[in-house]
This record gives structure tokens, C-alpha cells and sequence, in this order.
């Protein structure tokens, strides 16, 4: 952590950056902060409370925040996976922005949480996370802890892809009632960033904008589409989800679809292009007649 | 004879399937052509929407055919390596590969979707692909599930069936 702030102060002293983006100790647990003042950089803290996906400040849609100057960002793997995606798709420039990765043993569900990681209190999305040691940086801070202490149980992915179609549909049914279109899963995503969005598109209207079970299918379906093969799965859309509908497990599984079909995981290397926007000629099309 | 003994299997002998067909203007719509011209007899079950190429059809053309009342769907394009702007094709065969198997995993039988490649010249598929899906998805019945979504689901009781006026809005057209 010490180590954090006086990169923190160097950065802003030296004027290399405007503005670092961190997190800090708020009311209610950890909170992102926009440090600008180098002495004010021993309000950062980094631990497995840090669970927001701090590369949204950085999306085109944010540019209030880019007007500042020159950010750096402290970032977890599944973050930097994030930076690495928006650079992938030319909506950041590698050298417009300052990245501080932490090594990261897990994060715990919510910021209001005690920073300590159990089986009960991890995020479920820390398990399968192969860059707890990001590749994409500028600074490289902490010491690897170990791997995080997944509880041991079944996947809930894989448990949803055993059920007939029936019970998936009824399954889903009932999940997507309580959605009420919020979009708060679209305003946390580092990914989404077009700046209108399809669903609020009126002439035509794609989306319905009522909060009926069909129209949240429409939007999630859309969703999930457009998140194909470029999700980070820093599970930003299910802890913002007011309703708890528990939307990274369709995310999981189309990801782990898109492994499967195309060879695919998304990574922080930004050279690696993206399976959507790219083909090739002999992908397999046993579905097609 | 063999469409007698599947009328006989089939639980909606007498539904007539709405199917909307997204096709590609080069070469499936070209081959429909053909069938039409080559008098071949089909199902008239199926509603065509020409799009310039299958890369144009973006999966929500077909969540808002379901929402709109299709009971299937038809997506049908140029073969690989013949299509007319080069790559459209195979871009769309990766989008609807994900898109399928989201169907699926979101509980939408993907039986009532057919994707096929069918070149200027292929009258002849262009009628079978009409006719296995038509039959298809009259075995399958009407999607009521898709259509019947926006009802409320049982033992929710909306807030005007519960006698409660809070938030009632005003009749349209009083000032």
C-alpha cells in the first residue's frame, strides 16, 4: 500500500499524470476515488475490498474524466483485461493512460465487506482468473498472494447447462421478472461503450423499454450478444444489478462457449484480436445446413 | 403418403407456423427466386426479408421476429466463399454460432431456428429448407411461451388488479 502512494506522489509530483484513479477507504467500505493533489495521495488503499472495474473511468463515455488530464489507474487483472480490451478496440491509446496493476489473490462480493477472503466471502468470479498477475503495465506493484479459497460445490453454469430447455427457459423467466431495466449493468461495464446504445434507440425501436420479462430477454440477449468474446468477467453487471439477477452466469457461459468453439479466452494482450470482428475460413458450421 | 403419416404424428395438425426467413439478397433471395420461377411447391408458411448480406442480420431481427409473433425462424445466406461483399458471410457464421447457443442456454428451443447457406442456383434447397422447417415448427406448436412472456407470471398480481389506484395513471385524454 505504501508502495501504491508513493508511486501515487511521484506520478502526480512529477507531473506525469493529472490524475490518479484508485481506490479509497469511504463510509461504507472501499470507494473509487480521482486523486489530482500528489499530497493527497495517502487516502489510496488496495486490498480484497477493491472490487470495482476501475478501467469504466477510462471508457470514451467517461470523458468528463479524461478532460483532467492524463490518468493513471490502479488496476486488477480482470481490469487490465478491461484496459486491454478497449485498446484492442481502438477506444483508448496505449500511451494516453498510466497503468498501476496490483498482483491480486481474489477479491471479497462487496466493498462493505471485511477485507478478508473465505470460501463464503469471495467473489465467485476470482476462481477461474488467470491474470491475478497482470501482463499489461507500467508498474507491476505488491507481492503475488495465494490463489483465493474457492468454496467447493457445484458450478452454476454448469448445472444450468445440464437443464432441459424448459427448465432453463423457466429459470430465466422468472429471473428476468424482476429486472427493471435499470441499465445500471450497462453504465458499470468498462466494455460498453457505443455512444447510443441500441436499446434506447426509439426510431426504430429494438428494445422494448418497458420492464416486461420479454423485453428484459431482448435486452440481455442483446447484451450478452455485444459482450461476446470481449466480457473481462469482472462481474461489475451482477453486483450493480439491484434486482440480483444473477447475469454473469450467461456471461460465463458464452464465454466458455467461445472458448470452446473458437480458442479463445479474453487476456490482456491487446495485439490478440477479438474472435467477433474476426474469422476464419474453416470455422465449423455443423449448425448450418 | 409421408406427409400424411407426419400430419398424423403432429400435436397441432391444423397450426400454420408464421416463419419469418432473413435472407441475403445475392444469393438465397436469388435462389427463392428460382424456386418461385421453377414453380417448385412450397409450404406458405414462410415470410421473406431481404437484407443486402447475412452479416447485415443482426440477432435482434430475430428476438424481434419471435417478439413479434414468428413461431420460427430462417437465416439463410450466401455458401462460404461466395459471398458478394467477400466476408459477410463468414462474419455472420461466428455471430449466429454464439447467438444459437445463447438461445439455447436462455431456454428457446433452437429447433425453431434454421440456418442455412443457399446459393443463387439452389431452388431446390431453398424448398426443402422451407418445407422441413414449416414442419418442424408445426410439430413444435406455436411459441406461446415467447409471445405469453409479458403476462404475469402466476401469483403476481399486478398493482391495479389489486384494487390499489396509487399511481393509477389518468385516462388517456383527460387534461
Amino acid at each position: 500500500m505504501n508502495e501504491l502512494r508513493e508511486l501515487a506522489r511521484k506520478l502526480l509530483g512529477d507531473g506525469a499524470v493529472k490524475v490518479v484513479i484508485g481506490y479509497e477507504e469511504g463510509p461504507r467500505g472501499v470507494r473509487p476515488v480521482m486523486i489530482t493533489d500528489p499530497a493527497q495521495a495517502e487516502r489510496l488503499v488496495f486490498d480484497a475490498r477493491c472490487v470495482h472495474n476501475l478501467a469504466a473511468y477510462l471508457n470514451p463515455r467517461r470523458p468528463h474524466l479524461t478532460r483532467l488530464g492524463k490518468p493513471a489507474v490502479v488496476v486488477k487483472g480482470c481490469d487490465a483485461r478491461a484496459i486491454a480490451g478497449l485498446i484492442r478496440e481502438s477506444q483508448l491509446e496505449r500511451e494516453d493512460v498510466v497503468v498501476i496493476a496490483m498482483r491480486c489473490g481474489g477479491v471479497v462480493r462487496e466493498p462493505t465487506m471485511k477485507p478478508e477472503l473465505g470460501p463464503e466471502t469471495v467473489s465467485p468470479r476470482c476462481g477461474r482468473c488467470a491474470s491475478r498477475e497482470p501482463k499489461l503495465f507500467d508498474h507491476l506493484l505488491g507481492v503475488l498472494p495465494p490463489a483465493p479459497p474457492m468454496p467447493a460445490g457445484d458450478d452454476p453454469v454448469a448445472r444450468l447447462e445440464q437443464m432441459s430447455v424448459a427448465e432453463r427457459w423457466a429459470f430465466w423467466r422468472e429471473e428476468l421478472s424482476r429486472c427493471v431495466r435499470c441499465h445500471a449493468c450497462r453504465a458499470v461495464c468498462p466494455m460498453c461503450f457505443c455512444s447510443t446504445c441500441v436499446a434506447d434507440k426509439s426510431r426504430p425501436q429494438w428494445v422494448e423499454t418497458s420492464p416486461t420479462p420479454r423485453a428484459n430477454l431482448s435486452w440481455q440477449m442483446t447484451r450478452v450478444m455485444h459482450m461476446a468474446g470481449r466480457c473481462v468477467g469482472c462481474g461489475e453487471c451482477t453486483r450493480a444489478c439491484p434486482s440480483d439477477i444473477p447475469l454473469g452466469l450467461v456471461l460465463a457461459h458464452v464465454a466458455r462457449h467461445v472458448e470452446r468453439r473458437f480458442g479463445y479466452q479474453v487476456g490482456d494482450d491487446p495485439s490478440v484480436p477479438a474472435p467477433i470482428g474476426a474469422f476464419k475460413t474453416d470455422d465449423s458450421q455443423e449448425f448450418i445446413l | 403418403m409421408a406427409s400424411e403419416a407426419a400430419s398424423e404424428a403432429t400435436p397441432h395438425p391444423q397450426f400454420e407456423p408464421k416463419i419469418v426467413a432473413f435472407v441475403c439478397n445475392w444469393c438465397t433471395y436469388t435462389g427463392a427466386d428460382l424456386a418461385g420461377t421453377s414453380r417448385l411447391q412450397m409450404a406458405p408458411n414462410v415470410r421473406v426479408v431481404r437484407l443486402p448480406c447475412t452479416g447485415r442480420i443482426d440477432p435482434l431481427f430475430i428476438t424481434k421476429a419471435f417478439e413479434g409473433g414468428a413461431d420460427g425462424v430462417i437465416v439463410s445466406g450466401c455458401h462460404p466463399a461466395d459471398c458478394h461483399y467477400t466476408a459477410g458471410n463468414y462474419h455472420a457464421r461466428r455471430r449466429f454460432a454464439i447467438f444459437r447457443d445463447l438461445l439455447d442456454f436462455m431456454g428457446v428451443d433452437v429447433r425453431r431456428t434454421t440456418f442455412s447457406w443457399v446459393s443463387a442456383s439452389e431452388g431446390g434447397k431453398w424448398r426443402d429448407v422451407v418445407n422441413d422447417t414449416t414442419e418442424r415448427v408445426r410439430k413444435l406448436g406455436p411459441f406461446a411461451e415467447y409471445q405469453g412472456l409479458s403476462d404475469p407470471l402466476p401469483g403476481v398480481r399486478r398493482r391495479a388488479a389489486s384494487g390499489d389506484q396509487v399511481g393509477t395513471p389518468p385516462a388517456r385524454g383527460t387534461p
